[in-house]
């Protein structure tokens, strides 16, 4: 059997469990701060804008977009691993997965930048 | 006479139907029907061996020793993996019994299927115990050891070392339909029996399944379990082993105890 170069494929999932474990917490404490206030202006523009200058609340979507964007595409690679069974086709999914996850935070990281004014 | 004519008006009669397919003709395949006369114990081994010998003798069939020991009979009975030594046809409680080869596994011929690669997998998780004695020292080897298990050790392995190498649970696993690298069931769940084992010394057991195609591809369907003949349950010791190489549970194994054996 092929031997895992960077991680073990045990180390790769310890961090899926603990980023789908993680992101249920930090996704439900976001779905709990749009509910303190009335529904419709949760996503009022400058409801939302205001939520990017509170550096708690930032930090919360920054660890939701990374521990998603984590879990998620690994989710994606270990499906598509299936599909197939070449090292070529095993390579090219990681490094795509890997690719999209890297993509996805800076993107997102970005928007968070951006909105806060920086 | 008069018995034998009563025994003939009371007997009951089942449809057959077998999977036809000669890989080596490359013909295709069809199923063949065959009515064939049952009674309250008859298995399904037994109405192919019938067909076998009064109607055609071309059906191929794998089978020996007729009481679910040897795991050779394994097929496909109305879409389940099982042994046709072991299925009774009154316990089926349908007109007909389709009999297929084991799906995940490439057919031969008719019912026989090829488990080079289930035995390949096996082969590979090391099924042996082993022991640091004769790995260094190589006079070691002509010594003979005993070794003391308590009962609870000899329960943490016991009912995985009841699997008879049928297949029926890779046949029924559903990451093996799409995964061939997939150990599955039958090695993961050797493996963790010898991992379990207070006599096996083996440091490295663990990375052998951890990689891309390893454990970690188990969806846990528990079909495997479901269709074992002999109740080993593959899916509790996938996940033993699972909890052990996440840290949650602890290897806290106490290697058995060993005296050596003169040997005269």
């Amino acid at each position: 059997m092929e031997r895992h170069r960077m991680l073990k494929e045990s180390q790769i999932m310890k961090i899926h469990y603990i980023t789908g474990i993680a992101a249920i917490f930090v996704v439900a404490v976001h779905i709990l701060m749009r509910l303190i206030v009335p529904f419709g202006s949760s996503l009022e523009y400058d409801y939302i804008i205001s939520n990017y200058k509170n550096i708690f609340y930032v930090l919360i979507l920054e660890s939701i977009l990374v521990l998603i964007a984590i879990h998620g595409f690994n989710g994606i690679r270990i499906i598509l691993l299936e599909l197939r069974q070449n090292k070529a086709w095993e390579n090219m999914i990681t490094i795509m997965t890997i690719s999209a996850t890297i993509a996805l935070i800076a993107y997102g990281t970005r928007t968070i930048i951006l909105a806060n004014g920086l | 006479m008069n018995n034998s004519n009563k025994n003939n008006k009371n007997e009951k009669k089942i449809i057959l139907k077998i999977f036809r397919e000669n890989t080596a003709q490359k013909t295709g395949s069809h199923y063949d029907t065959f009515n064939v006369p049952y009674k309250k114990w008859t298995t399904v081994l037994d109405a192919l061996l019938h067909v076998k010998s009064y109607m055609d003798p071309s059906v191929a069939i794998r089978y020996s020793c007729r009481m679910a020991s040897c795991g050779s009979c394994g097929m496909k009975i109305n879409g389940i993996p099982r042994l046709a030594c072991y299925t009774k046809i009154s316990e089926l409680e349908t007109s007909t019994i389709e009999c297929e080869p084991l799906p995940n596994l490439p057919v031969i011929r008719d019912l026989v299927t090829d488990f080079s690669r289930f035995f390949n997998h096996h082969k590979n998780i090391q099924p042996y115990i082993q022991s640091k004695d004769g790995v260094d020292d190589p006079d070691t080897e002509k010594k003979t050891f005993s070794f003391y298990q308590s009962p609870e050790d000899v329960d943490k392995y016991l009912q995985f070392s009841y699997c008879i190498k049928c297949g029926l649970c890779y046949s029924a696993c559903p990451t093996v339909g799409t995964d061939l690298k997939f150990p599955g069931p039958q090695a993961l769940s050797q493996l963790y029996r010898y991992f379990a084992d207070t006599r096996d010394e083996a440091k490295n057991r663990l990375d052998i399944v951890d990689d891309r195609h390893g454990i970690w591809r188990c969806h846990f369907a528990g079909s495997c379990s479901k269709v074992c003949p002999k109740g080993v349950d593959p899916a509790l010791g996938i996940q033993l082993l699972r909890s052990y190489m996440l840290g949650i549970s602890k290897n806290e194994k106490k290697l058995a105890k060993k005296i050596e054996i003169q040997n005269d």
